[in-house]
């Protein structure tokens, strides 16, 4: 698309833009990748290389700290353990996600903006001042029904969910905002229920936007430590945290945790990236309207 | 319109029963019982190389016990970093482990909060009673003049461990016994291009340990006899500085360590970049880094003069682990008996060894297991020139502040500032004010 | 976000016909599962959270705060004290925090604009590069954070390396994990990892901008950066005026990043209020006054918020007509 306003366009860009993007892209590459390489070399790197000077070459290559990471935490639970909390809190919360925004796009009624507003303010909301007591209010739950919330995965996703739906109903509502009316109004006419107006014509349309809410919730999810720490025991212990238990007692296992650190991320980073023409265009239609 | 009403009113509603429930804090489980006889949970501290090796040292021993008394114990052993906070969050909401472990300096701290299960005489006489254990061991389990809040599991002392190879190469025929020789030593050393001591500047903990020590060697405390804080007296001015001088003016610990705190001048040490270490019972550590047990030395921590002793000859805190039973507990007599079970002579027989820490308890002490040349040191060191730190309720704050105080002033040292003993005294000062007013 | 709207909307629904009655009950029904969860996550314990901040919650009442004194308003006064240490702690790791996020949401938007601005047109490598730039912000924060403290280390990190070793710019290694340099650290590793979202969301933003435009104006003969100027940044005004929003609350209320890169005790120079907050409370075990500072916290950023959105919008509308 670009290229035919290019050829359009009656002047190429000025030299100085070309010379001027180069450089900051290269550099701005560099910026990016240092880490991203330090992070690769070195998990491939014996534990003396990484504990003595720094050297941009490893001095041998080693898989050994793929192999090690598996043993000294228990890493392969951890895993599982964030992807079950993370998958979770995804899909209930673009689920609850889309309800709410479909709700606010196609609707008005009484307490509309009070509910916006409200739902993301709580987005500038200090994680720590709310930590202490939702652990209580989850203690208390289960002590009055018996429903395990702190220390599960459920308290876990409970939690995580509602950290992404502020942001996922606001991105939602926008753009559902940008799906015609005239398309949910005419399966209406067909008789479909406002329910099957939303998924058989606005959710169809929407995936884009879909997509991006469900990516932006998931890393959340994924990420988070400070929750994560106090909530967690042994058992439902997510990656997060459970990184944490290589720099143990005694000695810094660098290269295992970069090892263990480039294992959990890729599935995400792979994800994203795989994701990211929708993320763009989600943006694009709903969150930057 | 009524319906939305109603809805707001309900939400509302919901949502001041939710708050009033968690207002309940843990009042509703307040008490504990023996409902579920069959079963026990225990946080232990990771004491091992890793939350791995702790778990293939503990688990044969629940097993064992599980065969006596038929009582399941599932275990989890529970990271330092977290600790503290898992410990506190399951003091708030009355959901925690049965047993557990925690650092002994934490006892008074956490017996204020009033969680853990008091071992007064009825209970202590359950375990074979107080008799059993060592002395210096029972010091640090509570506040004075209370039922201790903790039983001790594990015992460790500070020494100071030393590369012989380096030592020989620097002319130095033995360990230094003040910290006078330890700086002539250090000069010896750093002529040959090692760094003389570690330190790890950024750990609290160790900040504090040291520090304490000092302060006894100069007749000071931290805080007065009635438990008030009193950071800026002129014997803990002097002692903190002698500490930090130890970097900054003596140059035996290397600027670099100002960052450590997660025991990288242990690994310099076991690399044989650093000729000597103040540590609590290493050898397991250093065993697990591939250092030999024949490679270095243990001598006790150097004194201002003379020989360790009480008073200003103190060496070490007292170090250690100790076993709580939460009051909370749905099985405590399940718990009493498993306390019962990991302090028995022939348990703190195998699990000290595998830590390579001292038994507290007097019979298992005694055992030629724990009589070789290294265990020598940290014994006598613990039965002669131990001393527990402040058994006060603000302990853990004052790990806090002092330790992040003596973290600044080592990052002051790295970063080219001077130590005077009024910029000391000025960290020591604002320490003091963030203590808990009383 | 129309400060107007409020009147109009609340007045629409007495305008449906009767037969529609029964519908009005289906958005709350469609809001009702977020409505039920943001309650029970965020606003009830934020209302649990001020009543302890009117508490004495220390160590010896933790177990049963039920049973805590009230201090009324002891906490807060504590806390403003800024004459007492923990007062001007508290003031000075407020300073921090805002110096830290004014940088950081400054250069995340600076670097990400620029970068999307300079990849708005095809060249060979975009996607390639487009996706690389998308990693950090892809990284795990403990993955990534702990790649930078790798790095940062004073003895045999790659930054000591490079500007010691290799280039010679400094006399002897510096200290970037603790002292006055950890403030630089932080700011970098928070470019680092937020720029990205920030490319993102303005790569959007310049999709929606219509190409006629930039046809017109080339016609009219205005190059390159006259064109960047005159419609590519004022184009992306409204997509700004959110973005910032959304970065700064982030940044200010950011405690995964600090929290890994220096531990449970910050540096004086990079004290953020998030982990000074968190120190206050869980390490020193005073609830109460940990509370009350979060609720100043939560005040200063609702001012904030409240006056950021009616400055901006009200310029916006102006510029709209």
């Amino acid at each position: 698309m670009s290229e035919s306003r290019m050829a359009k366009s009656p002047m190429a860009p000025p030299s100085s833009f070309l010379w001027s993007r180069r450089i900051f892209l290269t550099l701005l590459t560099g910026f990016v990748l240092v880490p991203v390489y330090v992070m690769v070399s070195s998990s491939l790197k014996p534990l003396a290389d990484v504990t003595g000077q720094f050297r941009w070459l490893p001095s041998g290559l080693t898989v050994r700290p793929y192999i090690d990471i598996w043993s000294t935490v228990p890493l392969a639970r951890y895993f599982v353990n964030s992807l079950i909390v993370a998958g979770s809190a995804t899909v209930c919360s673009v689920v609850i996600a889309v309800f709410a925004a479909y709700a606010v796009s196609r609707y008005s009624f009484r307490g509309k903006r009070v509910f916006t507003v409200t739902v993301l303010s709580t987005q500038m909301f200090p994680g720590i001042l709310f930590l202490l007591p939702l652990f209580l209010i989850y203690v208390n739950i289960g002590n009055a029904t018996g429903i395990a919330l702190f220390g599960s995965r459920g308290g876990l996703i409970l939690t995580y969910l509602t950290f992404s739906l502020p942001f996922s109903i606001w991105m939602l509502i926008g753009y559902f905002d940008s799906v015609p009316r005239d398309l949910d109004e005419a399966a209406l006419v067909d008789g479909c229920g406002p329910l099957g107006a939303l998924f058989r014509v606005v959710v169809p349309a929407a995936i884009p936007g879909i997509v991006a809410v469900a990516v932006y919730a998931f890393m959340t999810a994924w990420g988070e430590v400070l929750f994560a720490s106090v909530m967690t025991n042994d058992t439902t212990r997510t990656l997060a945290v459970g990184l944490q238990g290589y720099s143990t007692l005694n000695d810094v296992y660098w290269n295992q945790i970069m090892a263990a650190s480039l294992v959990v991320s890729v599935p995400v980073v792979a994800g994203f990236l795989l994701l990211q023409r929708y993320l763009v265009a989600g943006l694009t239609a709903g969150a930057v309207k | 319109m009524r319906s939305i009403r109603a809805a707001a009113v309900g939400a509302v509603t919901m949502s001041l029963a939710l708050a009033a429930t968690a207002c309940g804090g843990g009042s509703s489980t307040g008490g504990g019982s023996d409902d579920s006889p069959k079963t026990l949970t225990y946080w232990a501290s990771n004491q091992g190389a890793s939350i791995a090796v702790d778990k293939k040292v503990l688990q044969p021993e629940l097993d064992k016990f599980e065969k006596q008394t038929g009582i399941k114990v599932k275990l989890e052993v529970v990271p330092w970093s977290d600790l503290l906070n898992r410990i506190l969050t399951a003091t708030t909401s009355g959901q925690g482990p049965d047993v557990l472990n925690i650092g002994n300096t934490w006892s008074a701290s956490l017996q204020a909060t009033g969680a853990l299960l008091p071992w007064d005489a009825k209970n202590l006489a359950k375990i074979g009673g107080k008799d059993r254990f060592v002395d210096s061991a029972l010091g640090s389990t509570g506040a004075e003049g209370k039922d201790p809040a903790a039983i001790p599991l594990y015992s460790m002392a500070y020494a100071l461990y030393y590369n012989k190879q380096i030592f020989a190469d620097a002319g130095i025929s033995k360990p230094p016994a003040t910290w006078d020789e330890l700086i002539a030593d250090g000069k010896k050393i750093t002529a040959k291009g090692k760094s003389p001591l570690g330190a790890e500047g950024s750990n609290l903990a160790e900040n504090i340990h040291h520090v304490f020590v000092f302060a006894k060697q100069h007749g000071a405390d931290f805080f007065t006899a009635d438990g008030k804080p009193d950071f800026t007296n002129d014997g803990v001015v002097t002692a903190v500085k002698q500490y930090v001088d130890l970097m900054a003016k003596d140059k035996v610990i290397p600027t670099g360590d100002a960052e450590y705190a997660q025991n990288q001048s242990v690994s310099d040490f076991a690399k044989g970049k650093q000729a000597m270490l103040l540590w609590q019972s290493a050898a397991a550590n250093l065993k697990s880094q591939g250092m030999s047990e024949s490679s270095y030395g243990i001598a006790p921590v150097p004194v201002q003069s003379g020989t360790p002793g009480t008073g200003a000859q103190v060496n070490s805190m007292v170090a250690g682990i100790n076993l709580a039973v939460f009051k909370n507990s749905h099985n405590l007599d399940g718990a009493t008996k498993f306390v019962k079970f990991m302090t028995g002579d022939a348990e703190q027989k195998i699990l000290n060894t595998a830590y390579s820490s001292i038994p507290p308890v007097k019979a298992a002490q005694s055992d030629a297991a724990f009589n070789t040349p290294s265990n020598a040191v940290l014994k006598s060191t613990l039965a002669t020139s131990a001393a527990a730190l402040p058994q006060v309720a603000d302990e853990s704050q004052f790990e806090t502040a002092v330790g992040t105080a003596v973290k600044d002033l080592f990052a002051d040292v790295a970063a080219g500032r001077a130590i005077t003993t009024d910029s000391v005294k000025a960290k020591l000062d604002k320490a003091q004010q963030q203590m808990p007013a009383k | 976000m129309q400060g107007s709207s409020g009147g109009a909307v609340s007045a629409e629904p007495r305008r449906r016909r009767p037969g529609r009655i029964r519908r009005i009950g289906l958005p709350y029904l469609l809001l009702l599962p977020a409505l039920l969860l943001e309650l029970l996550v965020h606003l009830v314990p934020m209302v649990i959270g001020i009543v302890m901040s009117f508490k004495e919650l220390t160590q010896f009442y933790i177990r049963d705060w039920g049973t805590a004194p009230w201090t009324g308003l002891g906490n807060y006064k504590v806390s403003v004290d800024f004459d007492a240490p923990v007062g001007e702690a508290l003031l000075h790791s407020f300073f921090v925090t805002v110096a830290f996020t004014l940088l950081s949401v400054g250069l995340c938007w600076l670097i990400g604009t620029a970068a999307a601005v300079y990849m708005q047109d095809t060249f060979t490598g975009r996607g390639l590069l487009r996706a690389l730039f998308l990693v950090p912000y892809a990284l795990p924060v403990y993955a990534a954070v702990i790649t930078w403290v790798f790095m940062f280390q004073h003895d045999n990190g790659l930054v000591n390396h490079v500007l010691h070793d290799q280039l010679h710019l400094t006399d002897k290694p510096s200290f970037w994990l603790i002292g006055d340099n950890s403030f630089y650290a932080l700011l970098t590793v928070s470019v680092w990892k937020g720029w990205p979202f920030a490319f993102l969301i303005v790569m959007a933003g310049l999709q929606n901008i219509p190409r006629e435009l930039y046809e017109a104006a080339a016609l009219d003969g205005a190059g390159m950066w006259q064109q960047l100027r005159r419609i590519t940044l004022p184009s992306l005004r409204p997509v700004n005026q959110v973005l910032i929003l959304v970065l700064f609350l982030w940044t200010f209320n950011d405690f995964n990043t600090p929290y890994v890169l220096f531990g449970k005790a910050a540096p004086e120079a990079a004290d953020l209020i998030s982990v000074h907050i968190y120190q206050a409370s869980f390490v020193t075990w005073n609830f109460g006054t940990g509370s009350a500072m979060s609720v100043l916290l939560l005040l200063f950023l609702l001012l904030v918020t409240g006056g950021y959105l009616a400055l901006t919008s009200r310029g916006r509308r102006t510029a709209d007509v």
